[in-house]
């Protein structure tokens, strides 16, 4: 079994070099077999590293605790779920998921396009073999995950495995690494085409239509692999918060940045023939950022919270990138007469120049991040001392720039393409603006006095409304035209322009974030020492610790409070925050007990127990479902803006003649 | 041209206050890793500089009473007795034998206060060769 995972990985490497030759030899000697040979390597390549990850996920189902990797990362009693999720659980089984990951992805992209783009095809299909040969190096070379225990010569297996971490066998866990893997690997595919496409100097935008869709399903894994770490350390952590700056969480969160510049700038190129540099500049930077961000997370070149081995691969992932990001640049400047705009910014105030501002907004906060993030690194280099910048620096710079962003996604979509006239700008923005107004006033003489909250709420709401706004008219101009209901009519006019509509509801789920985001203001937590009867009080709840309990179930030791939460006198829930032990790698966990409401959480931290006494932490946390929420809205507004638009109808009266085909043909 | 001075000064605002924030904040933002044999010999700068301090918790050296949290961290066979005052609770993986970062400063009385922990579990089995038997099942030598 072992021999046939490390034999299929080799073979695997043989083959992505081939593919590399192939394809490149191919086209330079214009010889289409050559070409053709290579592009059915890469079918074979992920039939190869398929079957390498099928045989460590059997390893780690059949409890197989020969390999060493499978030992070091499960035991017997953990649930079958989280042996498969194993497979990420550690630094030679999530390499090799990267691989897998990447070979699904090109071998779609090929099959995909494998009689279009004939052209630059031969190299797309390279560059996404270089960066498939890169992770196989590892995967056969350097951390090989088919790594046996012996002693002496003679291989031998082990009882019992040490097990996942424990803080990792947790759902949000199990998925978050893959989601933020496909949001990873995936970028790799645009660039390799964006990179072809440059190789050949093609002179139109193929390869952003052709990548719109991909990058807009990987950015979408991003977002989701992103939220759900902030949810996992949310739910499992027991300190309450979804962010705190850390290395490993910044690397998640660059590439992002950059690739949401990305999707609103393409539609510049698209619409205008403007950006082209640019936009070659931001797929290059998003696609290095997320090896960069894999690279961050695996080597442990900055110190981070999150426990991943420090190791040598680090030299790798340099190199790499050194000689990635050097053949990019000498790519775009050799490349620049073909990346000329074709038309000109006219005025501040339109369209194109919020595309700008959120451009430069977006990729000044990739390189704040960035800066901060490897500040050790940096001041280590120049004054031989290593400093490091720690929330409250990103917090401090990142706060404002957000609310500046939130503003820009509220004017930006209603700002007119080439110019804006000072007319619209008042029938667009009265209305929104003064409510915003209000609702500031209306908080500050309620009392609130936190100077970002109010900024953040008032942009909030007149970025809500605007969108609202948007919707509401398009929709009443359908129903009064057709007679729709307002409902069928807001649903027809999304399926007309779902790019757009789509982008509005994206947009909505980040007023929503931020909302969610903006009541960390508030805040409010205490921490007390309690016995069986004590009490505590948080207004407006106070909870009575009823029962302290403790047992075990065969994968960890646990005890747990009940704690009853009473307000006005009456008892509304029963939480029972507990705490774990995991026998296999020896270690506690906390498991919080939350009340979920939509105005605000109350979240219950078991932090430690000795004789009888407990210590627990209860907290407040003001509007942090509605961070969960938007992220759902913003799925949802991003599959709404994958569905292909309907045809534009021109007339009243339309009869649909025939179904079935791409496009409905219509008859007066 | 004068749209293009209009983009220029706009630009120049956005990026100008931007390094305006990046710049000003570090102040009070910024702490020094410094290894314990360092802390030792910097003297009276130790009580005023926020510092970083990274070791092993030394075995049976964590003590806790009501929400001080007392332990001692080893680094090269050196000694360095911290305390912890912070509010969050410590993290899970903070527990005997691993590898912690304390954030804080120095006190006047020779202890390091710390506000902030963060900790690793020290990796598996690769790292940890010589625990003790029946603790941790000891396994045979890896090879490829």
């Amino acid at each position: 079994m072992e021999n046939i995972g490390s034999l299929a990985i080799l073979l695997a490497f043989c083959f992505a070099v081939y593919a590399i030759a192939g394809s490149v030899a191919g086209k330079l000697k214009q010889r289409p077999f050559l070409v053709l040979s290579a592009q059915r390597s890469v079918y074979v390549v992920w039939f190869l590293v398929t079957v390498a990850s099928g045989i460590l996920v059997y390893a780690f189902v059949t409890d197989d605790y020969r390999f060493s990797y499978v030992a070091g990362h499960s035991n017997r009693s953990m649930p079958t779920q989280y042996k498969v999720s194993a497979l990420w659980g550690g630094q030679e089984g999530s390499l090799l998921f990267w691989s897998w990951l990447l070979s699904c992805y090109g071998m779609v992209a090929v099959f995909m396009n494998r009689r279009r783009h004939r052209e630059f095809m031969p190299y797309t299909t390279a560059i996404i073999m270089c960066v498939q040969t890169f992770f196989l190096i590892f995967n056969a070379f350097v951390v090989s995950p088919f790594k046996m225990l012996a002693v002496g010569n003679l291989i031998t297996a082990v009882p019992d495995g040490t097990g996942l971490h424990p803080s990792l066998q947790y759902p949000a866990m199990a998925i978050h690494p893959p989601m933020l893997y496909l949001g990873f690997v995936g970028f790799t595919i645009p660039f390799a085409f964006a990179m072809g496409s440059l190789i050949t100097r093609q002179p139109g935008e193929a390869w952003i239509a052709t990548t719109r869709r991909w990058t807009i399903v990987t950015w979408l894994f991003q977002s989701c692999g992103v939220t759900l770490g902030a949810a996992w350390a949310y739910d499992a952590l027991g300190w309450g918060g979804y962010w705190a700056w850390d290395p490993v969480e910044n690397a998640s969160l660059l590439p992002w940045f950059s690739a949401t510049a990305f999707l609103h700038s393409v539609m510049m190129q698209e619409k205008k023939g403007m950006m082209k540099v640019w936009n070659m500049v931001l797929i290059a930077s998003t696609f290095f950022l997320c090896i960069f961000g894999t690279s961050l997370t695996r080597t442990g070149l900055v110190s981070s919270v999150h426990a991943f081995a420090q190791s040598t691969i680090g030299n790798y992932f340099v190199t790499f990138l050194a000689i990635g990001i050097a053949a990019t640049v000498y790519l775009i400047l050799d490349r620049l007469p073909y990346l000329k705009s074709e038309a000109p910014l006219e005025s501040v105030v339109s369209r194109e120049s919020s595309f700008l501002f959120n451009n430069l907004i977006l990729l000044a906060s990739s390189f704040a991040v960035l800066w901060g993030t490897l500040f050790p690194i940096i001041s280590e280099a120049v004054s031989g001392e290593k400093i490091s910048l720690d929330a409250s620096w990103f917090n401090r710079l990142m706060i404002p720039i957000g609310l500046f962003l939130l503003f820009l996604t509220g004017v930006g979509p209603l700002f007119a393409w080439r110019r804006t006239s000072v007319e619209s700008l008042r029938r667009n923005f009265m209305m929104p603006g003064i409510a915003s107004v209000l609702l500031v006033g209306a908080l500050m003489a309620a009392g609130m006095r936190h100077f970002y909250a109010l900024i953040s709420f008032g942009f909030c709401l007149f970025v809500a409304l605007t969108i609202l706004a948007e919707f509401y008219k398009g929709a009443r101009a359908i129903s009064a035209k057709n007679g729709m209901g307002f409902l069928a009519a807001t649903v027809e006019l999304t399926h007309r322009n779902t790019r757009r509509y789509g982008g509005y509801l994206i947009h909505m789920g980040i007023v929503l974030v931020f909302i969610g985001c903006s009541g960390a203001a508030f805040n409010r937590d205490i921490t007390a020492e309690v016995t069986i009867g004590s009490s505590i009080s948080l207004s407006p709840y106070t909870l009575k610790v009823a029962d302290l309990k403790e047992g075990d179930n065969g994968n960890y030791l646990w005890h747990y409070a009940e704690v009853e939460v009473m307000k006005d006198g009456k008892q509304i829930d029963t939480l029972k925050p507990e705490r774990r032990f995991y026998k296999a790698n020896r270690t506690p966990l906390g498991q919080v007990a939350i009340r979920r409401r939509l105005n605000h959480d109350l979240y219950i931290n078991f932090a430690a127990s000795e004789n009888q006494k407990a210590t627990i932490q209860v907290y407040i946390f003001p509007l942090v479902n509605w961070i969960w929420i938007g992220v759902v809205v913003l799925v949802f507004g991003t599959l709404v803006a994958l569905v292909p638009s309907k045809v534009k109808m021109q007339y009243v009266q339309t009869v649909v003649v025939e179904i079935g085909k791409k496009y409905a043909t219509v008859e007066n | 041209m004068k749209k293009y001075g209009k983009f220029g000064a706009l630009v120049v605002v956005i990026v100008g206050t931007i390094l305006w924030l990046a710049t000003t904040g570090v102040g009070e933002s910024k702490a020094y890793y410094k290894t314990i044999e360092e802390v030792g010999k910097m003297g009276g700068e130790a009580h005023i500089k926020r510092l970083r301090v990274a070791g092993d918790v030394e075995k049976g050296s964590i003590s806790r009473k009501a929400n001080v949290v007392e332990f001692t961290l080893e680094q090269e066979h050196r000694k360095l007795k911290v305390v912890y005052t912070g509010t969050d609770p410590l993290p899970d993986t903070f527990r005997d034998g691993a590898q912690a970062l304390a954030d804080g400063k120095m006190g006047p009385d020779g202890v390091f206060h710390a506000n902030k922990i963060q900790a690793k579990c020290a990796s598996k089995y690769e790292a940890k060769p010589g625990a003790k038997p029946g603790e941790q099942p000891s396994y045979p030598k890896q090879v490829s």
